[in-house]
């Protein structure tokens, strides 16, 4: 089979996430509305502190909860999403068609792409439009290497979660359980700076502050050279590793029962 | 709808002479889930454009067999070739060959018919047009339906669409009709028997005997994960087994004697028989002679259970089938 064959297959799982992600009010709300509600009551409570160099709060903010909109894209919904696939016999169904394996998580990673790249994309829109965020040019190669690798690790662990998970209707609570405390230990809503030197070392275990200390640093204005912190990106290369140990050594396609 | 003679399987263009293999061919299979034997050295073949059903209890082993030669699960040991392929290796190019109608599947229910069709349909190499197919199934009128409205009837016509999406040349069916009224059975039976007029080779799993008997050109019985009885309806002796008659009579008077009766349990009268219509009608002249009403009056056909019980007493083993 050809390489544009392969290629037109992806794309049409893509379509087919997308169709049904639009379909699925809660899915779109948790992904898309969710950080842009969070955006705009943080920028407004926030709206009026001066951050150093006369920049708005919503400089910083907003990359911070592009990223928590980029992970809730691709870890979240994958979790959430392949789970109850497999527990309603859905992927069982893929598996009896010559769609390859490889084929149809190609589709569901590059969906979440998708859905990460939209939602940046509205956060970056909205804080520039309504809260004085300003686009930084300059490091926008070092951010797109940071967001594909933060979206392949986070891709990587969601299925991750989805392989361990016995029944998706813990799903939900066990992606989030873990997603959101790990934001507030990364600093994704709260600067650090000041936090007990445990937090901090947890979020340093963590791949998630290191998904979105660099990628905020590259709509930093004030840092004057681009640098790319390589072991944020080694931090994060391990999760996906470990990530993909744990899908292939427990991930299944048949329902589970409850 | 034409035949696909163009497209046929490999085995029938073979130069003359040479062996035309079976389309599945399965020997001494055997599964067990940890100490539970679900498959005990199964052996049977499924030739071209054959319907052979697989019947059974539940717990026969019958999904088991299915799943295994579908590819969905790795037999313990024996030999299995379907359509030339090890089923649990074949990959894509196996499952391009057959299509799937699983007991329970999932699909995405904010699909409409349509879409759902078009989305699995893509990956097969050859493919039966949509609408071919959802007028095949008889979903014209749901065909831009979202799948969450439709009956489970329709759901499951859907499920038989997405099966034939690929124009398999083998087709599993999976308890097709299990659940259904009687008329959405009769319904899809006829659906059934016009995928046989396509020269389609079909596996089903039934539990139902009056379903084997109408749509399969062989029945293989299984119980206890072992074949206990392969023919067609009329060598099983499914045509032997009998009916049962039974009714209440106010009075004094003793039913007459019949071959298979009476059987007396509390005021209840039951006879065993083999011809229902003669003995209808010696027992309605016996009660008509006598001016009695024969009281809550009921034929029985012979159970599936009653047909096990004989097939599996004939095989000698004596034991019920699990």
């Amino acid at each position: 089979m050809s390489g544009a064959r392969y290629v037109s297959l992806v794309w049409g799982q893509v379509r087919h996430n997308n169709r049904v992600f639009w379909r699925t009010p809660a899915a779109a709300f948790f992904t898309l509305a969710l950080p842009v509600i969070f955006l705009i009551l943080f920028s407004v409570i926030f709206g009026d502190v001066e951050v150093g160099g006369g920049y708005s709060f919503s400089q910083f903010f907003a990359p911070a909860m592009a990223v928590f909109a980029a992970v809730s894209s691709s870890f979240s919904n994958l979790a959430i999403g392949v789970s109850y696939a497999r527990d309603q016999g859905i992927l069982k169904r893929v598996r009896g068609t010559p769609l390859p394996a490889w084929v149809y998580m190609a589709g569901r990673i590059c969906s979440g792409v998708w859905f990460a790249v939209l939602s940046v994309s509205i956060m970056f829109i909205l804080g520039w439009a309504f809260f004085g965020f300003h686009m930084v040019w300059a490091n926008l190669g070092t951010a797109l290497v940071v967001f594909v690798v933060g979206i392949a690790t986070f891709s990587a662990l969601g299925l991750a979660v989805c392989a361990v998970l016995k029944n998706a209707d813990s799903s939900p609570a066990v992606a989030n359980g873990v997603f959101l405390p790990m934001a507030f230990v990364s600093g994704i809503f709260i600067q650090l700076d000041d936090a007990p030197r445990w937090l901090q070392i947890l979020g340093d275990i963590f791949p998630l502050k290191h998904f979105a200390g660099p990628f905020g640093e590259a709509f930093d204005p004030l840092r004057q050279s681009p640098i790319l912190g390589w072991e944020h990106l080694g931090v994060m290369i391990l999760w996906l590793v470990f990530g993909m140990v744990i899908i292939t050594r427990y991930f299944t396609w048949d329902p589970r029962g409850a | 709808m034409g035949r696909h003679d163009g497209e046929a399987p490999s085995s029938t263009i073979t130069s003359p002479g040479a062996i035309v293999s079976p389309v599945v061919s399965v020997e001494n299979l055997t599964k067990t889930y940890g100490s539970v034997t679900a498959l005990a050295g199964v052996s049977f073949t499924v030739d071209e454009g054959e319907v052979l059903a697989i019947l059974g209890p539940n717990g026969a082993g019958k999904t088991t067999a299915v799943e295994i030669l579908e590819g969905y699960r790795q037999a313990d040991s024996g030999t299995i070739s379907v359509l030339g392929h090890d089923p649990s290796s074949g990959g894509r190019e196996f499952r391009d060959r057959i299509g799937i109608v699983l007991q329970e599947t999932g699909i995405e229910f904010v699909l409409t018919v349509r879409e759902a069709i078009d989305t699995y349909a893509r990956s097969y190499s050859r493919r039966l047009p949509t609408d071919e197919l959802i007028n095949l199934v008889g979903l014209d009128g749901k065909a831009d339906a979202r799948i969450k409205t439709l009956s489970g009837g329709q759901k499951r016509r859907l499920d038989l669409a997405l099966g034939l999406a690929g124009d398999p040349e083998l087709l599993f069916l999976d308890e097709p009709t299990t659940g259904f009224d009687p008329s959405a059975r009769r319904k899809s039976w006829a659906m059934i028997e016009g995928l046989t007029d396509l020269g389609k080779t079909i596996m089903l799993t039934t539990h139902y005997l009056d379903e084997a008997q109408h749509l399969a050109d062989r029945i293989i019985v299984l119980s206890g994960g072992s074949i206990v009885a392969e023919g067609t309806a009329d060598t099983l002796g499914v045509g032997r087994a009998s009916s049962t008659i039974s009714f209440t009579v106010e009075g004094a008077d003793r039913p007459p004697r019949l071959e298979g009766g009476p059987i007396m349990t509390g005021r209840t009268i039951t006879y065993r028989s083999t011809s229902v219509t003669s003995d209808l009608l010696a027992l309605t002249s016996w009660a008509t002679e006598r001016g009695v009403e024969l009281g809550g009056l009921e034929v029985a056909r012979p159970s599936l259970e009653d047909v096990y019980l004989d097939i599996v007493g004939e095989a000698g083993t004596g034991s019920r089938a699990s």
